[in-house]
């Protein structure tokens, strides 16, 4: 091969690296491992995590996952391929590309959607971006402060950089304060609305008559929900949103400590051409056959190059397949029952909670699906709950601050599983933690 | 690949009252009853009502029709199309990985957070670089992040003016759309006929109103950038940045490294250079580091290393709280696509630090070896040693009237993926090929063989080239239509 390249050796490859640059050492790394030593490496790793029997969830739900859906995803046909640009040998991709799109709108009850995003916090940001450009003139974007957090902080990175001002909607008790929406919209240099739904504590917010006073002000507006919830609540399109945009883990995407997952982006008709990313659409080929490809390609980075508002060409193309096969699976009736089977632990665990007589509801009259919000009444830390939950294999919720615990139930929990830690905050609550300590919990 | 077009979707296979899921019961008593009604959907979504081996063979069959790295050679340029080994796979599958929900305590995750330190301090080697983060989604993430540091960077020390980029007109199209989002206005710089940076052309445009300079070494049309370290100092003197576009380390692995060459800041595309699977189009994974000096400015969170009290190493994840007031915020929700990373740490592991080296090698071996057996029948517009790839301008003979797309077309017919074609825009009928290092001399010989007959088939029946494909699962899609009348979702069909 050298000698075809008129080469004596290897080095010659690189005679147009100035020896300046040249690395004159090996890499402090080590040397290669054989297969097995590999395994034995990852092993070792894996038996200092501790999976816990989780009831945490703040944008990230533990649903359970079909095992054709991994089982197919692995398939190297799928898994081997990239970004489908030759339509001819690429139908597989585009084919269910195509239906999660099908899925998707139905889901979120907005008419078109695009192939996937990177994860729920980017889709939303970048749905901020599609606000202001068809604003055009306008910068700036309010946002619910019952938007979860994390949320929060990507599009203000987002935003700092590409000169958006984004501003906080005030809550009351819990939930998005309209009226102070309402002014804010007022001031008529408003591009886009964020609101979440449930929000971050798991509520579910009555938006009756938001759309409209969004839409008299010239702005769109953009809802964000975890998909899986859209099987049973009012949708974005049902609200009268322009753009959805969020995360889809919860529809059969193991946690994977935080990706991948798959953001969701979906909007009206009207918006198609500011919709950044893949889309994949029907055509016929040169036979007259049905076939799919990738299309409107001049909204993309790589054609606009400069002029883009967006710079996403290949996300999260497998988990797309990920969503296609679970809500294949699933069905209607399987996601209703999914969010029947979470909505009525959570619940029940609230209640039990409540009992429990160590934590209250924070927002006691409000609606939740299968998330909420408690405040530890106990006389030591609630930190000192979750650590003793943890010791016993479980992580009870996420603490959202020094005394309150945002609490999630999925279809993944048997009752067996809610009744033990309500019985541990029971127990908790009237111990001491020394004698917590010494209580066995894990039975 | 089979060849019969499978061709339907999953919502014609539909039969009412079929499924393909079982749940177990709670016990507890039904709650959405209870709710509101206007807060709930009135209209049940229009899913799909199938059995488990309705979907099991609808994908399988779909799946036939696909073409992988798997199924066969995918020279497809700028993309390292290299071999992704099953035990990468495996090892991110550990259920003790893939169960942990990104808000367990660190004391729970010690193995997750150490995979990510190891990864990071490896990939600072490879790079040559202080400090890397892997919380990036893909490479044009990486590029924007990348570009948020630079920023980060210029605002801290009030220098507020710096509002350009400059990318070469060779540049992959994500650099100029990530300058965009990043709020800041792209400047093109011409190459010179060689393909390099044009340094005279770079000089004037370099002044106090530069952020920085993008570029990727190699650069797309294979060729290592000699005056880099020139043009290192001529951005460093002016004030600005040089950011390295990761998407080409691949050849330069074992030889040289960005850090080294004057770069401050950098992505890598782990489902390039680092084995990880493309997946149809993601999920990938685009880590970006740092020179020394600029660690603090790079996202939220952070896993950082302590000293535990009984000598351990202990990892932790710092949100910005130690690492002073720059630190850029958050770019992703948590720590990157973790499970692609975990596939880039076996990868490492597996080569080792000889085997990184030869990898790179045997990458630009490969690539040169095709471009020396070909040279005679396609255009070479830049004749020099190429890295990992390099760039023909379609066949030598253009009387044919055979296209780049022609001939991309026909190497279908021949159960190659095609390379990747009219890009980069420098000619007209560009022909990038990467082969990879994990390809045989055999396999190169077959492509070379068959790029051969497609050249001679162009001189002697050249409407055989031009309506290719002929053996494909189906023909040339109507574009043009698809464009006009969007049809996206089932529901429009």
């Amino acid at each position: 091969m050298l000698e075809r390249c008129g080469m004596k050796s290897l080095e010659e490859l690189y005679s147009d690296v100035p020896e300046s640059l040249k690395l004159k050492r090996d890499y402090e790394l080590q040397p290669q491992m054989s297969e097995k030593e590999v395994r034995d490496f990852f092993e070792e790793l894996a038996v200092r995590n501790q999976p816990l029997t989780c009831f945490a969830g703040a944008g990230f739900y533990d649903h359970y996952t079909p095992a054709v859906v991994q089982s197919i995803a692995a398939r190297s046909e799928f898994l081997t391929a990239y970004t489908p640009y030759q339509p001819e040998i690429s139908q597989g991709t585009l084919q269910y590309i195509f239906e999660y799109q099908s899925m998707m709108t139905q889901l979120t009850g907005m008419e078109v959607s695009n192939a996937s995003m990177y994860d729920g916090t980017t889709a939303l940001a970048e749905a901020m971006l599609m606000a202001v450009s068809h604003a055009r003139k306008k910068n700036r974007v309010i946002v619910s402060a019952t938007l979860n957090p994390i949320y929060r902080e990507v599009i203000d990175t987002y935003a700092h950089y590409h000169g958006v001002t984004v501003d906080t909607i005030p809550e009351v008790d819990g939930i998005t304060d309209l009226n102070a929406m309402r002014e804010m919209l007022a001031a008529g240099d408003v591009a886009g609305v964020i609101l979440p739904t449930p929000n971050f504590y798991g509520i579910l917010e009555d938006y009756t008559g938001v759309a409209d006073a969004v839409h008299a002000a010239k702005a769109l507006l953009i809802m964000t929900a975890p998909a899986s919830t859209l099987g049973v609540i009012r949708t974005p399109g049902e609200w009268g949103a322009d753009i959805a945009a969020g995360e889809a883990q919860s529809l059969g995407m193991p946690l994977n400590f935080g990706g991948p997952y798959l953001g969701y982006i979906c909007c009206t008709k009207a918006l198609i051409r500011k919709l950044p990313g893949r889309i994949v659409g029907a055509t016929t080929d040169a036979d007259g056959q049905r076939v799919f490809v990738l299309t409107l390609q001049a909204r993309e980075q790589h054609i606009r190059r400069d002029k883009a508002t967006s710079n996403i060409c290949s996300n999260q193309g497998l988990m797309a397949l990920y969503v296609a096969m679970y809500l294949s699976l699933m069905g209607a009736k399987g996601l209703r029952e999914v969010n029947e089977l979470s909505a009525a632990g959570a619940h029940y665990l609230a209640n039990r909670l409540v009992e429990s007589g160590a934590f209250e509801l924070k927002y006691p009259e409000r609606p939740f699906l299968n998330e909420f919000v408690v405040k530890f009444k106990g006389e030591v830390k609630l930190a000192d709950f979750v650590e003793v939950c943890n010791s016993c294999g479980c992580l009870p919720g996420v603490m959202i601050s020094d005394d309150e615990l945002l609490v999630c139930v999925t279809e993944t929990r048997t009752k067996e599983e809610i009744d033990r830690y309500a019985w541990r905050a029971e127990t908790f609550s009237k111990a001491t933690v020394p004698a917590m300590n010494n209580t066995d919990m894990s039975n | 690949m089979n060849k019969k077009y499978y061709g339907k979707v999953i919502f014609e296979l539909s039969r009412p009252g079929r499924q393909g899921y079982s749940l177990p019961a709670n016990g507890c008593e039904d709650a959405l009853a209870g709710l509101p009604s206007d807060l709930l959907r009135t209209k049940s979504p229009e899913l799909p009502e199938v059995d488990e081996l309705t979907v099991v063979r609808h994908y399988n069959n779909m799946s036939t029709n696909n073409f992988g790295v798997d199924t066969g050679f995918y020279p497809l340029g700028s993309c390292t199309m290299k071999y992704n080994p099953k035990i990468n796979e495996e090892m991110a599958s550990l259920p003790a990985f893939t169960a942990l929900h990104p808000f367990q305590p660190s004391a729970t995750v010690q193995g997750a957070l150490e995979a990510y330190y190891t990864l990071q301090q490896m990939l600072s080697e490879i790079g040559g670089m202080a400090e890397f983060t892997l919380n990036p989604y893909a490479g044009a993430h990486g590029e924007l992040t990348g570009l948020m540091v630079i920023r980060a960077y210029h605002e801290s020390r009030g220098d507020m003016k710096r509002t350009k980029v400059i990318v070469p007109d060779s540049a992959h199209g994500t650099n100029p759309a990530s300058a965009a989002v990043a709020g800041l206005k792209v400047v093109e710089v011409k190459s010179l006929p060689d393909g390099t940076v044009d340094v005279e052309a770079l000089r004037p445009l370099l002044d106090e109103t530069v952020a920085a300079v993008m570029m990727t070494n190699p650069n797309t049309v294979g060729i290592f950038e000699h005056n880099i370290p020139e043009i290192a100092e001529m951005v460093h003197a002016c004030g600005a940045l040089l950011y390295y576009d990761g998407a080409n380390l691949n050849p330069l692995l074992g030889v040289a490294r960005p850090g080294d060459m004057g770069f401050d800041v950098m992505h890598i595309n782990l489902h390039k250079t680092f084995s990880t699977p493309h997946g149809g189009g993601g999920p990938g994974s685009g880590p970006v580091g740092v020179r020394a000096g600029l660690e603090q400015f790079l996202p939220n969170p952070r896993v950082v290393k302590h000293t535990g009290d009984n000598g351990d190493p202990l990892f932790h994840l710092d949100f910005g709280t130690e690492k002073g007031p720059h630190a850029l915020g958050r770019i992703s929700a948590w720590l990157g696509n973790f499970a692609v990373e975990l596939r880039a740490l076996a990868y490492i592991l597996s080569l080792g630090r000889d085997g990184l080296k030869l990898a790179g090698t045997l990458a630009t071996l490969n690539a040169n070896y095709i471009k020396e057996s070909l040279r005679d029948l396609y255009e070479l517009p830049i004749d020099r040693v190429c890295k990992h790839e390099f760039v023909f301008d379609g066949l030598t003979d253009k009387s044919t009237g055979v296209t780049t797309l022609n001939v991309a077309k026909r190497l279908l017919d021949h159960g190659f993926h095609a390379p990747t074609i009219y890009f980069p825009l420098l000619f007209h009928e560009s022909l990038m090929i990467e082969p990879t290092e994990t390809e045989s001399k055999e396999t190169l010989d077959e492509f070379i063989a068959v790029m051969r007959d497609i050249a001679r088939e162009a001189a002697e029946t050249p409407d055989v080239v031009k309506n290719a494909p002929l053996e494909t699962p189906i023909r040339k899609p109507d574009d043009t239509a698809a464009a006009l009348n969007p049809v996206v979702t089932f529901a429009d069909l």
